[in-house]
């Protein structure tokens, strides 16, 4: 087996990869424009017509979309095929006001699994592999998209969808799971799970493929101990397809985009500009090949740099650093863009669990300063009967922080369950500036 | 002889320590002694009661952050200099003190040192054979 799903893609000279992209890219703006109102009212207000696209240097001048365009389009508006060329629809959970509903063509769900099937061979998965895929099946994209890319691999799949951990557990060693595919928390609780029940022994996996949350370097560290696996990330959203967007390698330092249907760009949150390769900021994805969902210049909201540094796993496609947070979350405080997740980071590791302490960030300006306070609820594991200790716990998320974000913090230790949460989410950020 | 030290975490604002208070009363639970070590944003109660556990198990219930700790308790001889002597012994033989507080023993109306030490152990072992040593528990746990 090659160690590649597709190599003529994934090892695809750079050059005629942009030709690859510029051919369908052309075409893509053309599809929308003939069968996309929307789209063609859009591209009409910023004065683009298809024919100022002639390959992705052009990109730029594109109008962007937001979830704010899918919600005003839903459910059909940014259909482009008809109807009766489309045989699936996914959706995201959506917590907030309308659900975002994807359609698929047939074709569509082929590059979808042949993006997840490029996932699976790329942490080393074959025919010979059981691979139990315990993403939630239906609506959600974790599960069909998984399940597909394993079926196109050859793995005997193991549908279990989601939930009922002493069946998953069950599966998993009666029948050698070699491959897991599930969201990393759910991942961290069934390495709990084997650790307890000591059947560290009986599991035969090799590796995992977690995605669909965000997840720290901290732990993956504790799966792959705790499991004796390989942990590899893996991106995707409803939006663009779904899982497999991009995926990571064995380098395990970065997720290759599938940009042969994915085209990524990094801009500027605030402005909309472009930034150069390297610079962080925006993720936006152009999907060129879908056929009946496509989006041009969708904002993901997650904040990330892309690079096209040399892999030692001899894949050209370019790569995504996990994102380190959405630009919703950003803020920036005494010019600095800190991202809660930093400071999740930090507290899981100095509180020395899997469990985050709850904390609040609160921030406000004092003679034209950004002030920087962090609220820490207290917890069994950091608590001392030694002032001496507590304070050693204190100094080491300061330290930690400040070497982290380069900005100094004032934190606070307080009672536990004071810190407010509305509806099982916390509170994170208290921001008293008026600027 | 060692006593079982409860701690617990407060903030530092109005009615903390009181709540604690409160939540030992209503489970029957007497303090013979207490102290508090405060910095600017919090204190740590440190507290020896009459049912160590049991006070965890209240205080955890209402969300309080708690421990027991191992302490050594030390007798106050009526002569002077006794306590010097006592502490003497733990230095010298290379025991840390941590911290230490005074204690009223209600059983035999006698002073008592609460010594926290690094090694309580040793520490106990050290004091044992001394006079400081000999402290019956029914003094320091009212309900013992
Ligand atoms: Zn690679």
């Amino acid at each position: 087996m090659s160690k590649y799903y597709q190599p003529e893609i994934e090892t695809m000279p750079y050059e005629e990869m942009k030709k690859l992209q510029d051919e369908r890219l052309v075409a893509q703006v053309k599809h929308v424009w003939d069968n996309v109102p929307y789209y063609r009212k859009k591209m009409e207000e910023k004065g683009v017509t298809p024919d100022d696209i002639k390959g992705v240097d052009d990109l730029h001048k594109l109008p962007f979309v937001t979830k704010d365009d899918l919600r005003e389009c839903y459910p059909y508006g940014l259909l482009a095929k008809p109807l009766g060329d489309c045989v699936r629809i996914q959706s995201t959970s959506g917590t907030t006001g309308k659900r975002v509903v994807a359609f698929y063509t047939q074709k569509d769900i082929e590059l979808w699994e042949d993006c997840c099937a490029r996932a699976i061979t790329a942490v080393g998965g074959t025919n010979e592999d059981v691979c139990q895929v315990s993403y939630g099946y239906g609506l959600f994209t974790g599960g069909p998209g998984l399940n597909g890319g394993s079926h196109k691999v050859g793995c005997l799949t193991l549908p279990m969808s989601s939930g009922n951990t002493d069946r998953q557990l069950q599966f998993m060693t009666d029948l050698g799971a070699t491959i897991i595919c599930c969201t990393p928390s759910y991942a961290a609780y069934l390495a709990e799970s084997i650790h307890e029940q000591g059947l560290r022994d009986k599991i035969k996996l090799k590796a995992g493929i977690f995605g669909a949350e965000a997840w720290s370097e901290e732990m993956r560290k504790d799966i792959e101990n705790k499991l004796g696996i390989k942990a590899y990330d893996i991106y995707g959203l409803t939006e663009i397809s779904g899982p497999g967007v991009s995926f990571e390698c064995e380098e395990q330092t970065g997720m290759h985009v599938n940009e042969d249907h994915f085209i990524p760009e990094i801009i500027d949150p605030e402005t909309g500009e472009v930034l150069p390769l390297g610079e962080k900021g925006e993720l936006v994805f152009t999907s060129i090949s879908k056929e009946a969902f496509p989006l041009l210049r969708y904002r993901t909201k997650d904040i990330c740099v892309l690079s096209r540094k040399k892999c030692s796993c001899g894949r050209t496609l370019i790569k995504m650093a996990k994102p380190m947070g959405r630009s919703d979350d950003m803020l920036i405080i005494r010019g600095v863009n800190v991202f809660p997740s930093q400071i999740e980071e930090v507290l899981i590791a100095v509180g020395g669990g899997n469990i985050t302490p709850n904390y609040l960030i609160k921030i406000d300006r004092v003679n034209n300063t950004d002030t920087f306070d962090l609220d820490v609820e207290m917890s069994e594991e950091m608590f001392s009967d030694d002032v001496k200790s507590i304070a050693k716990v204190e100094n080491a998320i300061k330290d930690k922080l400040r070497s982290i974000l380069g900005l100094g913090v004032n934190v606070h230790l307080v009672n536990p369950k004071t810190i407010t949460r509305s509806e099982g989410k916390a509170k994170r950020v208290i921001d008293n500036r008026k600027i | 002889m060692l006593v079982k030290q409860v701690s617990a975490f407060i903030e530092n604002k109005a009615g903390r320590l009181n709540e604690i208070a409160d939540v030992l009363a209503n489970s029957n639970i007497d303090i013979s002694a207490l102290t508090l070590a405060d910095t600017t944003d919090y204190g740590i109660v440190r507290m020896i009661v009459s049912d160590p556990e049991q006070a965890v198990l209240a205080l955890r219930e209402s969300g309080v952050i708690c421990k027991i700790t191992e302490t050594l308790a030390v007798a106050i001889d009526d002569a002077p200099g006794g306590f010097a002597k006592s502490l003497k012994t733990l230095t010298d033989n290379g025991i840390e003190i941590k911290y230490m507080y005074a204690c009223i023993s209600h059983a035999v109306g006698k002073a008592l040192m609460i010594v926290s030490v690094d090694d309580p152990e040793k520490a106990q072992e050290l004091i044992a054979s001394t006079d400081a040593g000999k402290v019956n528990p029914s003094e320091i746990y009212r309900h013992i």
